[in-house]
């Protein structure tokens, strides 16, 4: 029992850094209608920040994570505004692999002034870890932040998208963003504004992920980034609490498969929920049925 | 007995009543208008016709069989075609094509010939090739077979709309709005054709339409329709005349 | 002028063919000149790989419309099973000339039932969700590849997702697939000959099956598909007959790609999603429902980055920079502006030349 308890807990930790990345994600997708590829890739350059602010330069974590978030915001932006914006009008097929191509590029910078080596990442966190159950149960520090941090972004981006100008520029943006340009929205700082927060959100979920998962290379966003992208459209894409539930639902399906099936088929087992899920309900969770008129 | 006999039906979409108790015949050969006001129902009407949705209420016979509730492609199996409000052609294929993927399920050979090119084939093919001119030439657009569909005139797609519904050989045939965005001649002509479709491949016709000089001017009755539900019908001009239905489109 | 068209078409596929060919004595001739590189002769028979692949996917992606982003998962089917065939027959059927086609015919057909099985419930999706799905398959495909073990013994076949121990072999017994190591000693069948009439095979498949009434019908459906039903094309059917026949040829890649090799091992680099997306590049770059295209992207893009070789560290960086670059060019408003530009200059000059 315990032990189940114990998996549960860090199926809840992992599945919180999905619900971050999926929260951007989700974001990206429901306001430019893109799927952005590269997002999994600002997850790792937001770890390897760090990793050279703190664990290089000595920097205190506080620090190392600010200037993380910065960077990751400035990529963000200037990834939309050099690789997506002049696509704004193209097929989908087009951004797709656009965005590949910036995946590509991301992964092989790091690459470049980092090596393939695996980098082993120091954890920032300093929280102690809580102790239950007679010391049976240990609660990591990790855990606790990751989770805290996870709720306390996915409430304050939805009073976000509920009350301030922005964010109901970007509800508008998303339901038809033709009408909301001529409802005076300015479209483009939209667009970028929503990439801004998407990387921001993709860097703390990578000092937490490499916190959790202390190894890192060039190619550690990739995986994490495709599942929180599955997390979204699990939950729904574009719905921000289904991004949420998604990720969550997401880590502790895979933790308990690792632990109670196989620790090779926690990824198939990942992905045969998510079949399942699309199949009973081809919207996710959360989203919402358009049909096609005749 | 009647080409097409609807019996009181009636689709509801949560707790919209959008068709109620429509009732409709159409005799072989008949060239009939089915109007009303935007949002009246009347192409819920088409697409209930055509199996896109399914009635809640009541039949639909077609040369007497029953096809009420049966999925779209069985429909235009049992000899209903149909056009669309916004065209919807093969865009990237060319007229040719559009019209020989009409003939698809009335010349067939399997996938394997198609692959192996065997001598049926290339029999086939032929066929339709001369089967598609020659519907092609009827709308005066064999000149432009080659043309990729989306690169015609707006009013030759709604031309090569009809040239493909044709293909699949139907006993009846819908049109959604065929005048829509046309010009005075433009619709001139569009009325000839229809009337020639009508004589030449002694087809049943009912159509949609708002624009009231191509409805008096060639269909014989009518029926219209308001909210959902029958206001009146019958006989052209006598429908014309009513106050009833020039009140509905005057407003009240 | 319908006439025309038939034939314009018709000479464009020759042209298609006649490149491979072409292609392939050229190669040939360099190769008996001993002018080849050891390193671009082993590139060879992937390169047919990725030709096979991207045809195929094109079919997936251009003509059917389909965004598939886990084509590699059926050209892992495909080279599982035609080699697993391969190592249970190796000692019945000693002749590579019969066995070789034999185990394509098994791949190619496994590779076809996966489609099908895949491609039911997928189907049913659109747009983005059929690529994640697509992609989710093919995940799965590779991560339970890696935990099969099978064995053969006097009394069959035993299969086990555990190790090689709970197969419970007699000591004659011979494991064929060893979980996460794979399959070793697949006979060395393929070759760059074999791999260029694979090719000619799957171009002669693909463009045939284009220019009939099948291609037809899954273009219509791909164009409009309600329009498609109200005039009586079984959208299910002819959407399943693309996906299939897209993934039992790249279960014909697969089988190439698996005799190339001693070692057989499913990682996420061959047959992972990477891999699938690596595919959808040849395919858009060469222009999506363009097999020319795919063939001609396929042989670039795969050769670019050993050209690229010399800048070693930089190269796939330049890579991605490549694709980027590319794509802003040809799909962005400004870059058509200057593609238009470019042909208006040189039509101009013609004019006046005239």
């Amino acid at each position: 029992m315990i032990g189940f308890i114990s998996y549960l807990v860090n199926g809840i930790s992992l599945g919180s850094v999905y619900a971050i990345i999926a929260l951007g994600y989700t974001m990206v997708y429901g306001i430019a209608k893109m799927l952005n590829f590269a997002h999994g890739d600002v997850i790792m350059v937001g770890a390897f920040v760090v990793f050279s602010t703190v664990s290089g330069m000595g920097l205190p974590p506080v620090i190392g994570i600010l200037i993380s978030v910065a960077v990751c915001t400035v990529l963000g932006v200037v990834i939309e505004r050099v690789a997506y914006k002049p696509l704004r009008h193209a097929s989908k097929l087009a951004v797709l692999i656009t965005a590949i191509g910036v995946s590509y590029f991301l992964q092989n910078m790091a690459l470049l002034i980092y090596g393939a080596n695996t980098k082993s990442f120091t954890s920032v966190v300093t929280v102690p870890p809580i102790t239950l159950a007679d010391g049976a149960l240990v609660i990591s520090g990790e855990t606790i932040v990751t989770v805290i941090a996870c709720i306390i972004i996915m409430i304050g981006l939805m009073a976000f998208m509920k009350y301030s100008k922005s964010g109901r520029a970007m509800l508008a943006v998303s339901e038809d963003s033709g009408a909301a340009q001529l409802m005076g929205v300015n479209v483009n700082s939209t667009i970028a504004l929503t990439f801004a927060i998407g990387s921001a959100l993709a860097a703390i979920a990578g000092v937490l992920l490499c916190s959790s998962y202390p190894s890192l290379t060039p190619y550690t966003g990739s995986m994490p980034g495709i599942k929180a992208f599955v997390a979204a459209v699990f939950g729904g894409i574009g719905s921000i609490p289904g991004a949420f539930i998604g990720g969550i639902l997401l880590g502790v399906i895979e933790i308990l498969g690792r632990a109670y099936i196989s620790s090779q088929l926690s990824d198939a087992i990942v992905f045969a929920v998510l079949i399942i899920v699309l199949l009973v309900k081809p919207t996710g969770i959360l989203g919402k049925q358009i049909q096609e008129k005749v | 007995m009647a080409l097409l006999e609807v019996k009181n039906l009636g689709i509801s979409f949560g707790g919209l009543r959008a068709v109620d108790d429509f009732s409709l015949t159409i005799e072989q050969g008949e060239l009939y208008g089915l109007i009303g006001p935007n949002g009246a129902g009347k192409t819920t009407i088409f697409n209930l016709l055509t199996g896109v949705y399914k009635p809640t209420d009541g039949y639909i016979m077609l040369d007497g069989e029953n096809i009420t509730g049966k999925k779209t492609i069985e429909i235009n199996r049992h000899g209903i075609a149909r056009t669309f409000q916004n065209i919807r052609l093969f865009s990237e294929l060319t007229v040719l094509d559009n019209v020989k993927v009409g003939l698809h399920n009335h010349h067939p050979y399997s996938t394997l010939t198609g692959i192996l090119r065997l001598p049926k084939y290339y029999k086939v093919e032929k066929e339709m090739n001369e089967r598609a001119m020659e519907l092609l030439k009827v709308f005066d657009l064999d000149q432009e077979a080659d043309y990729k569909a989306s690169n015609l005139p707006y009013g030759k797609q709604r031309k090569l709309e009809i040239a493909r519904a044709l293909a699949t050989d139907p006993k009846l045939l819908l049109l959604d709005e065929p005048a829509a965005g046309m010009n005075p001649n433009e619709t001139q002509e569009l009325m000839k054709t229809i009337r020639f479709v009508r004589d030449e491949f002694h087809m049943t016709i009912l159509l949609i339409e708002h624009d009231m000089k191509l409805v008096s001017g060639i269909c014989e009755r009518l029926t219209v329709l308001n909210f959902g539900q029958i206001l009146a019908e019958g006989e052209t001009t006598e429908v014309l005349n009513d106050p009833k239905v020039i009140a509905a489109y005057l407003g009240e | 002028m319908k006439m025309r068209n038939l034939s314009k078409t018709t000479r464009s596929n020759l042209i298609t063919y006649g490149m491979v060919i072409a292609a392939y004595i050229i190669v040939e001739i360099f190769l008996r000149a001993d002018m080849v590189s050891s390193l671009m002769e082993g590139l060879l028979v992937p390169l047919c790989v990725y030709v096979i692949l991207a045809v195929s996917l094109n079919l997936t992606v251009g003509i059917s419309g389909e965004l598939s982003l886990g084509h590699a998962g059926f050209m892992c089917v495909g080279a599982f099973a035609g080699a697993t065939f391969s190592k249970c027959v190796e000692e019945v059927i000693t002749s590579s000339l019969l066995r070789f086609p034999l185990a394509i015919l098994v791949g190619t057909a496994a590779a076809a039932l996966f489609g099908i099985l895949v491609g039911i419930p997928v189907l049913r999706l659109k747009g983005d969700y059929l690529a994640i799905v697509t992609l989710a398959f093919g995940e799965i495909i590779k991560n339970v590849v890696n935990v099969i073990y099978l064995g053969r013994d006097s009394r069959g076949f035993h299969i086990s997702i555990k190790d090689t121990v709970s197969l419970g072999l007699e000591d004659d017994g011979e494991v064929i697939i060893k979980g996460a190591q794979g399959i070793t000693g697949t006979p060395n069948d393929s070759t760059f000959l074999i791999g260029i009439i694979l090719i000619l095979i799957t171009l002669f498949i693909v463009i045939n099956l284009i220019n009939s009434r099948t291609g037809r019908a899954i273009m219509a459906i791909r164009d409009n598909r309600i329009a498609a039903e109200s005039i009586g094309v079984n959208v299910t059917r002819y959407k399943l007959l693309a996906f299939a026949v897209s993934a039992a040829l790249a279960g014909t890649a697969g089988v190439l790609y698996a005799h190339n090799l001693s070692t057989l091992t499913a990682l996420p680099k061959n047959f992972g999603y990477n891999m699938s997306i690596t595919i959808l590049v040849f395919v858009v770059l060469g222009g999506i429902g363009n097999i020319r295209g795919s063939v001609i992207a396929a042989v670039v893009l795969t050769l670019l980055p050993e050209l690229l070789r010399s800048l070693n560290d930089y190269r796939m960086l330049i890579y991605a920079v490549i694709l980027i670059a590319t794509m802003i060019f040809t799909s962005s408003q400004g870059g058509q502006e200057i593609q238009e530009r470019i042909k208006l200059f040189f039509k101009r000059r013609k004019t006046k030349e005239a």
